[in-house]
C-alpha cells in the first residue's frame, strides 16, 4: 500500500478536494468518491467515450486519465453542463430530436459535442462524426445526433453576438 | 443525404397526442446526467464485488481454495456455487432449461463444472474494487481439463449427441413442390457469435438486511425476473426479495438474462453490508449471454412465373454451454412474408462449450432471414426478376398462414413491398464500379402476456400511471401518451413511474417488443375506468345520474343541463372534498401483438483492393401501425439498422485455439462508430393493427432483421460474389474476391 | 491493480534517478492511453509511475524552417496536429498522430507514448521512420541518440536500458521537392487498431519527374515498425511512375515478415502492403508535386 494522495482540483466551477490512491481513476473519483454518477463507464479503456470529461479544455477519456493527475485541473462533466437559466442548447437539442434512447451514452455526447462547438460552431455534418468517433451508441444509429449537434450548432451561432 | 425529420406538431388522424414527438418524460434527466443507471448508486457501508471467472472452456471443479484471498486485508467475504441453496437442494435438469432457476444458478456460479472460458467460479466483496479484484486472482482453483466442445454443427443427430432439441415445421410435399419448380437454388450459410453491444455494463447492488429482507438495485429488463430467480436460487419466499429497477443503459435482450444479483444478494448475508457489484467490460464480452451463431442449409425452389413453389430450410443454432438458443425463433419467421405451399423447416439446438446464449432483438430471426433473402435475391436473379417484384408475387396476406399454421391476422404486406418498390431510393441511379444496392424484407410475429397498470388522479388534474415495466428507450412517453389519449391530457400531464417489485402487479419483462403495445393497453384501460368514476363523479356532484355525464376533449359535461360544465383539472382538484381521491388498477389481458414487417434497401460501394464495405445509403422500411411516437419509431429503425449493419459487416466473436473469447474489448469487437454509417432514412407506413384500440404495432424488433441480407444483396450486386458467412470483414470479402478471379 | 506509487517530477534528472528503480519496477508516464489499459488488464504491474508531463523539456514542441522538428516526448497528439508548421512541413506526421484512437486519446496520448509502447501497429512510427527522426534519450550514463528505426526491438521492447527515458525527437527539415504520407488499413474507419500501416517519403529531382530517394516504413506487418530499404532504395533514380511504384509495392510486400492473428491472417496483411505502399507512394509524390518550387 502507497498510502492515499490529496489532489486539488475545479470540478464544474467549484473547489473540489479529494483523496484517492494512485491507481484510482479521475472516472472512479468522480463516481464513487465525488458520486458524481453522470460521468459513465461503458468500457475502462478508452474505447467507448461513456465517461467523457472536459479537462482543461479538451475532452478526454476520464477512465484513463490518474485521479492524482487531475492536480491543478479544472473540469466539467455533465452535472456542470446545464446553464442556471435552463439546459444547454446541446442538451435541448438531444431532448428535442430524440438524439438518445437509454440515454447511458448522452453524458459523453453532450461534453465531446459541447468542445467541438465550443471551438467550431460551424463543424458540419462530416466533422461531427469524425469527432464523435470516440463515442460509442448502440440504440440510435448516430443519425438523431448528429442531427441534434448540427442544429445546436446552428442555435449557438444564431445567439452568439 | 435525405433527411428524414418530418415534424408533427399535431396527432395523426383522429388523434391528439397520439402520433406526436412529445418531449419524453425522462428526458431532462438523462441529458443532465441525473438519471441514475444500473452503477450510479452508493450507500454507507458499501462493499464491492468482483467474480472470479474460468480460463478453462472445459472442466471439472476439483476444489477452490479461497483461503488466500480471504486473508486480504479489506476482504469481507467471498462465495461459491456451494452457498447457492438451490445447487444443494436440487439436481440439474435440462427441461425447460431457457427459464430454469437451477441453470441459472450454473451460469452465475459453475458447479462441479465450468463449461466456458469465462465462467463465473467465485466471487469476493471487499472495501474497494480494487481489493476485490487483486482477492479474486488469489483464489486456488484447482481444474481438471475436459474435452471442448466448439463446434456445435448440429451435423451429429445420433443420441448422445450435442444436439439439445430439435423443432420441425411442415406444409405439403417439398419432392412435389421442387419437382414444379423452373429454377432451383440452394445455399449453406452461417452467421458467427455476436453481442448485443450494450454500452452500460451488468450493475446489481444488493442488501440483505438482518430480518432477512433483500433488496436489490439492478440494471435489468424485467424486475420480476430478477426476484423469481434470486428468491429461487437463495430458497426464500419472492416476498422477501424487492427488487428496485434502475435506469437500463441499453438490454436489447440481454438483459432479460441475470448474472450478478443473487451473487451479490449472497455476498451481502455474509458480510453483513450492501454489495455493489459491476462487470468490466471483460466480463460482459466473456460472461454474459450472447447472440447466437447459426448454420444454415436453403433450398428453395420457383416456377418461371416467379411463385415459389417449394422451400427446405435446416438450421442449427449454437446455444452455447446450456440449452435454449432462438432457433425457434429463426424457423418460425424465416420463411413468413412468403405464401409457401410446401415446405420442411428443421431447426436444432445445439450445445457447445460457449457462453450461455441469450436473445438479442429479435431473437434468432435476423440469422434466418439473412439465409432465406440471400437465396430469395438469387432465385430472383435466376429468374430475371426484380427482387420486390419476386417478393410481391409471393407475398402472404390477411388469411394465409405464418410457418406456424396460425393464420395472419390483417396485415398489408404488399402496401409495404410496394412502397419499397416505388421509393425514390429504388429507381434512384447507382453510378460507378463496385457499387451495388440490395433490399429485404422481413417478418416477426409477437405474442403476448398482458400487463397491469395503476392509476391516480392528482388535485391538480395530472395522472400518476404507475407500472413494472422497465423503459429501455422511451417507453415511459408512449404509453403515457396513450393513456392521455384517452383522457384530453397533454402526455406530460401524465407521468409515469417504473416502480420496484413492492409496489405494483406482476408484470412480464420488457421484451419481444411487447411495452408500447401491451402497457398501452393497461394504460388505456386504465384511463378509461378513471374516465368512468370521474364521470360518476361529476354526477354526484351536479346530482345526476353518471350516464348523463359526458366527457370529451378534457370536459365533462351534462347532456341535461348545457350549463354543467367542468374541466378535468377543475373536478380532479374537487376529488378530496367529495368522497376522496380517485384511483385505480388494471390488467390488460394480452390481445396478441401479431405481426410485423420491414423492408431495408442499401446501397454500398467495395474497395476492390482491401474489401472494405463503405454503406453509401440506407433506407429502413417499416410498417408501424399507429406510431405512437413517430421520432421514436425512427430511432428505433435507426438504431436496429445500425447494430444489423454491425452483424453483417464487422461484428463477431473470436475465440482462441483454447475456446476463451479473443476479443473482449470493444476495439477489436467492432461495434460500428458515427463514422462508419450514414444518415438512415426511415420511412413508416401505418396499416393499423385490429388488436389495439389505436393501431399500434410493435416496433422495437423487426428493424433489425432485414439488414444483414440487405447489405449482403448490395454487396453482391457490386461485387458478383455472393457472401455466405457473416460478417463480411475486408478480409473475407478480399478472399472471396480472389477466389473469384481465379474461377474466372 | 496493484497499486503503486505515483510521482511527477519537474526535472530531468529527478525523473531519469526516479525512473532507475533499484530493483522496484518502474515506468514512465507521458498521456497513459497505453500504460492505463496494460495495467487494467494485469499485463503486468509496477511498484511506480514516473509522471513525465510535468518537465519542460519533454513538453518541447519547435518547429522551424531553419532546425526543423523537436517534438518533446511528453506532447500529445493535437498539439501535433494542430501546429500548422507541422501540418506544412511534415503532414505525415499529422496524417499518423490523427489517426491514433478518438479525439479524447489524442488529448493525452503522445508520440513519445506510441514510440515507446513499440506496438508493431503503432501508427506514428512508420512516420517517424520515413522522416527521419531521431531520439533524443536521457539516462543515469547521460544522453544517447538512437535513429527512430533502431528503436523498437520487438513487440513491446525498445532500446531503453532501465533508467532511460525518451526526451525528445528530432526531425530534421524536409528537403524541397519532398513529399510524405502514411495510412492503414482498419476495417472500422476510426478506432481501430492498423491491420497494416505504410508511410512512404520521397525526394523528387527538380523537375519534380524523377525520384531521387525513398523510404518505405511499414507497420503491423513485423515484430516492429520496418523501414523497407530496399523498396525505397530501388526508386531511387526512377521515374515517378505507377511502373516503378508498382515494383516499390512487389519490395515492400517482400519485406513484410506478417503474422495471422485476431486482427488479419499473414496472407491478407501482405497484399494490403503492396495496395497501401501505392497509394502511400502515389500521395508522397502528389504532395511533392505541391510544395513551392525552390
Ligand atoms: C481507445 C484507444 C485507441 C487507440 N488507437 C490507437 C491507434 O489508432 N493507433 C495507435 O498507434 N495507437 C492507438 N492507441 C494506443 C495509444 O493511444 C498510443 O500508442 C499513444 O500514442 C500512447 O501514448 P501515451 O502518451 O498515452 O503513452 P503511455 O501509455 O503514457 O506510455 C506508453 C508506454 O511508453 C512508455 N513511455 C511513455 N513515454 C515515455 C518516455 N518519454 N520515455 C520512456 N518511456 C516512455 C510508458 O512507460 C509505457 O510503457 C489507442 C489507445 C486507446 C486507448
Ligand atoms: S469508460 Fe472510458 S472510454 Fe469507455
Ligand atoms: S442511447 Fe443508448 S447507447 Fe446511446
Amino acid at each position: 500500500m502507497t498510502g492515499r494522495t490529496h489532489v486539488h482540483t475545479s470540478i464544474n466551477d467549484t473547489d473540489v478536494d479529494f483523496l484517492c490512491e494512485s491507481r484510482q481513476s479521475l472516472l472512479e473519483v468522480l463516481r464513487d468518491v465525488l458520486w458524481l454518477f453522470g460521468t459513465k463507464e461503458g468500457c475502462n479503456d478508452g474505447n467507448c467515450g461513456a465517461c467523457t470529461v472536459i479537462m482543461d479544455g479538451r475532452i478526454v477519456d476520464s477512465c484513463l486519465v490518474l485521479a492524482v493527475e487531475a492536480e491543478g485541473k479544472t473540469i466539467t462533466t455533465i452535472e456542470g453542463i446545464a446553464q442556471a437559466e435552463g439546459l444547454h442548447p446541446l442538451q435541448q437539442a438531444f431532448l428535442e430530436g430524440d438524439a438518445l434512447q437509454c440515454g447511458i451514452c448522452t453524458p459523453g455526447f453532450v461534453l465531446a459535442a459541447k468542445a467541438l462547438l465550443d471551438r467550431e460552431p460551424d463543424a458540419d455534418e462530416t466533422r461531427i462524426r469524425h469527432w464523435l468517433a470516440g463515442n460509442l451508441c448502440r440504440c440510435t444509429g448516430y443519425d438523431k445526433i448528429v442531427r441534434a449537434v448540427l442544429k445546436a450548432g446552428k442555435e449557438m451561432r444564431e445567439e452568439a453576438p | 443525404m435525405t433527411a428524414t425529420a418530418r415534424q408533427e406538431s399535431k396527432g395523426s388522424g383522429p388523434f391528439k397526442v397520439v402520433g406526436t414527438r412529445t418531449t419524453r418524460h425522462d428526458g431532462v434527466d438523462k441529458v443532465t446526467g441525473r438519471a441514475r443507471f444500473g452503477a450510479d448508486i452508493s450507500m454507507s457501508g458499501l462493499l464491492h464485488g468482483k467474480v472470479l471467472r474460468s480460463p478453462h472452456a472445459h472442466a471439472r471443479i476439483r476444489s477452490i481454495d479461497t483461503s488466500m484471498a480471504e486473508a486480504l486485508p479489506g476482504v469481507k467475504g467471498v462465495a461459491t456455487a456451494q452457498d447457492f441453496p438451490i445447487i444443494r437442494g436440487q439436481a440439474l435438469d435440462f427441461s425447460g432449461a431457457v427459464s430454469n432457476a437451477r441453470v441459472t444458478a450454473e451460469v452465475i456460479l459453475a458447479h462441479e463444472r465450468v463449461m466456458y472460458a469465462g465462467h463465473a467460479v467465485a466471487a469476493v466483496a471487499a472495501t474497494s474494487p480494487h481489493i476485490a479484484e487483486e482477492a479474486t486472482r488469489l483464489i486456488r482453483v484447482d481444474y481438471e481439463a475436459s474435452r471442448v466442445e466448439r463446434l456445435g454443427s448440429g451435423e451429429d443427430t445420433s443420441p448422445g449427441s450435442n444436439i439439445a432439441s430439435h423443432i420441425q415445421l411442415k406444409r405439403g410435399d417439398v419432392e412435389q413442390g421442387f419437382g414444379e419448380a423452373e429454377v432451383i437454388v440452394e445455399r449453406e450459410l452461417s452467421t458467427q457469435t455476436i453481442h448485443q453491444g450494450y454500452i452500460e455494463p451488468f450493475a446489481s447492488t444488493a442488501h440483505w438486511a438482518p430480518d432477512g429482507h433483500v433488496t436489490i438495485w439492478t440494471t435489468t429488463q424485467g424486475i420480476f425476473g430478477v426476484r423469481a430467480s434470486t428468491s429461487a436460487i437463495l430458497g426464500i419466499p419472492e416476498s422477501m426479495v424487492k427488487v428496485i429497477p434502475m435506469e437500463v443503459g441499453g438490454g436489447f435482450g440481454g438483459k432479460a438474462s441475470i448474472y450478478l444479483d443473487p451473487v451479490a444478494a449472497v455476498l451481502s448475508k455474509k458480510t453483513g453490508h450492501p454489495v455493489k457489484m459491476v462487470m468490466t467490460r471483460k466480463e460482459v464480452f466473456e460472461g454474459t449471454g450472447p447472440g447466437c451463431a447459426a448454420i444454415m442449409r436453403v433450398k428453395m425452389g420457383a416456377d418461371s412465373s416467379g411463385r415459389i413453389t417449394a422451400a427446405q430450410f435446416w438450421l442449427a443454432y449454437q446455444a452455447g454451454a446450456f440449452p435454449g438458443s432462438s432457433v425457434s425463433g429463426g424457423a418460425t419467421t424465416g420463411t413468413g412474408p412468403y405464401n409457401i405451399d410446401n415446405f420442411l423447416i428443421d431447426g436444432y439446438d445445439v450445445v457447445c462449450n460457449k457462453q450461455k446464449t441469450s436473445g438479442y432483438r429479435a431473437p434468432g430471426q435476423c440469422q434466418a432471414n439473412f439465409a432465406i433473402e440471400t437465396v430469395i435475391d438469387e432465385l430472383a436473379e435466376r429468374l430475371g426478376m426484380d427482387p420486390l417484384e419476386l417478393r410481391l408475387k409471393n407475398v402472404v396476406k390477411e388469411g394465409d398462414r405464418m410457418p406456424t399454421g396460425v393464420p395472419f391476422p390483417y396485415i398489408d404486406l404488399r402496401k409495404l413491398e410496394e412502397t419499397m418498390k416505388t421509393h425514390p431510393h429504388y429507381s434512384a441511379p447507382l453510378e460507378g464500379p463496385n457499387r451495388g444496392r440490395g433490399v429485404a424484407v422481413a417478418f416477426r410475429g409477437h405474442g403476448g402476456q398482458g400487463a397491469p397498470a395503476t392509476m391516480n388522479v392528482n388535485a391538480d388534474g395530472t395522472i400518476s400511471l404507475i407500472t413494472g415495466a422497465i423503459d429501455l428507450s422511451g417507453t415511459r412517453t408512449t404509453v403515457a401518451m396513450q393513456a392521455a389519449e384517452v383522457l384530453g391530457l397533454a402526455a406530460k400531464d401524465v407521468i409515469l413511474t417504473v416502480v420496484d417489485t413492492d409496489s405494483v402487479a406482476q408484470t412480464g419483462t420488457t421484451a419481444g417488443s411487447r411495452v408500447t403495445f401491451e402497457m398501452g393497453l393497461a394504460a388505456i384501460a386504465a384511463a378509461q375506468e378513471v374516465k368512468r368514476q370521474m364521470s360518476a363523479r361529476a354526477a354526484m356532484l351536479w346530482e345526476v345520474q353518471p350516464e348523463e355525464v359526458e366527457f370529451q376533449d378534457g370536459v365533462f359535461t351534462c347532456n341535461r343541463s348545457p350549463a354543467k360544465r367542468m374541466t378535468f383539472k377543475e373536478l380532479a382538484g374537487r376529488l378530496a372534498r367529495s368522497g376522496g381521491p380517485i384511483t385505480c388498477s388494471v390488467y390488460a389481458p394480452s390481445t396478441g401483438i401479431g405481426p410485423s414487417f420491414a423492408g431495408n434497401i442499401v446501397d454500398v460501394e467495395i474497395d476492390p483492393e482491401t474489401g472494405k464495405v463503405d454503406i453509401l445509403r440506407y433506407t429502413a422500411f417499416l410498417d408501424a401501425g399507429q406510431a405512437v411516437h413517430p421520432g421514436f419509431v425512427e430511432g428505433q429503425m435507426q438504431g436496429a439498422t445500425a447494430q444489423g449493419i454491425g452483424w453483417a459487416l464487422s461484428e463477431e466473436y473470436l475465440y482462441t485455439e483454447e475456446g476463451a473469447v479473443a476479443n473482449t474489448s470493444f476495439l477489436d469487437y467492432r461495434t460500428p462508430t458515427s463514422m462508419d454509417l450514414p444518415m438512415i432514412d426511415t420511412v413508416i407506413i401505418q396499416v393499423p393493427n385490429p388488436h389495439h384500440p389505436f393501431g399500434v404495432r410493435a416496433v422495437g424488433e423487426v428493424p433489425i432483421v432485414p439488414t444483414l441480407a440487405a447489405v449482403a444483396n448490395a454487396v453482391y450486386h457490386a461485387t458478383g460474389v455472393r457472401m455466405t458467412r457473416l460478417p463480411m470483414s475486408p478480409g473475407a470479402i478480399l478472399e472471396a474476391l480472389e477466389a473469384k478471379k481465379a474461377q474466372e | 491493480m496493484q497499486d503503486f506509487e505515483y510521482v511527477a517530477p519537474t526535472t530531468l534528472e529527478e525523473a531519469v534517478r526516479l525512473l532507475d528503480g533499484n530493483g522496484l519496477k518502474v515506468k514512465a508516464l507521458a498521456g497513459g492511453t497505453d500504460i492505463l489499459v496494460q495495467l487494467r488488464a494485469n499485463r503486468f504491474q509496477v511498484d511506480r509511475l514516473v509522471d513525465i508531463k510535468g518537465i519542460p523539456e519533454l513538453n518541447q514542441l519547435s518547429c522551424s524552417e531553419a532546425d526543423g522538428l523537436t517534438l518533446g516526448a511528453a506532447v500529445p497528439c493535437y498539439r501535433v496536429y494542430e501546429d500548422e508548421r507541422i501540418a506544412r512541413l511534415y503532414p505525415a506526421l499529422v496524417d499518423a498522430t490523427s489517426l491514433i484512437g478518438s479525439i479524447q486519446v489524442q488529448s493525452r496520448g503522445t508520440v513519445g507514448g506510441n514510440l515507446c509502447n513499440a506496438a508493431p501497429s503503432g501508427d506514428s512510427i512508420p512516420a517517424l521512420i520515413i522522416l527521419g527522426a531521431t531520439c533524443e534519450i536521457a539516462g543515469p550514463k547521460g544522453r544517447r541518440t538512437v535513429q527512430v528505426e533502431r528503436f523498437c526491438t520487438g513487440p513491446g521492447r525498445n532500446v531503453l536500458e532501465p533508467g532511460e527515458m525518451l526526451v525528445s525527437l528530432k526531425l530534421p527539415l524536409p528537403k524541397a521537392n519532398s513529399g510524405a504520407h502514411f495510412l492503414r488499413f482498419t476495417p472500422r474507419k476510426e478506432m481501430d487498431i492498423a491491420v497494416v500501416g505504410v508511410g512512404a517519403s520521397v525526394l523528387l529531382d527538380d523537375a519534380r519527374q524523377r525520384i531521387l530517394s525513398a523510404r518505405i516504413a511499414l507497420g503491423a506487418v513485423a515484430p516492429t515498425p520496418l523501414l523497407a530499404r530496399e523498396a525505397g532504395d530501388l526508386l531511387a533514380g526512377r521515374e515517378a511512375s505507377e511502373a516503378a511504384i508498382e515494383e516499390a509495392a512487389k519490395a515492400a510486400r517482400a519485406a513484410a515478415r506478417p503474422i495471422t492473428d485476431i486482427r488479419g491472417t499473414a496472407r491478407q496483411r501482405t497484399h494490403l502492403v503492396g495496395v497501401l505502399t501505392k497509394r502511400a507512394l502515389g500521395t508522397a509524390i502528389a504532395r511533392a508535386k505541391e510544395g513551392k518550387k525552390p
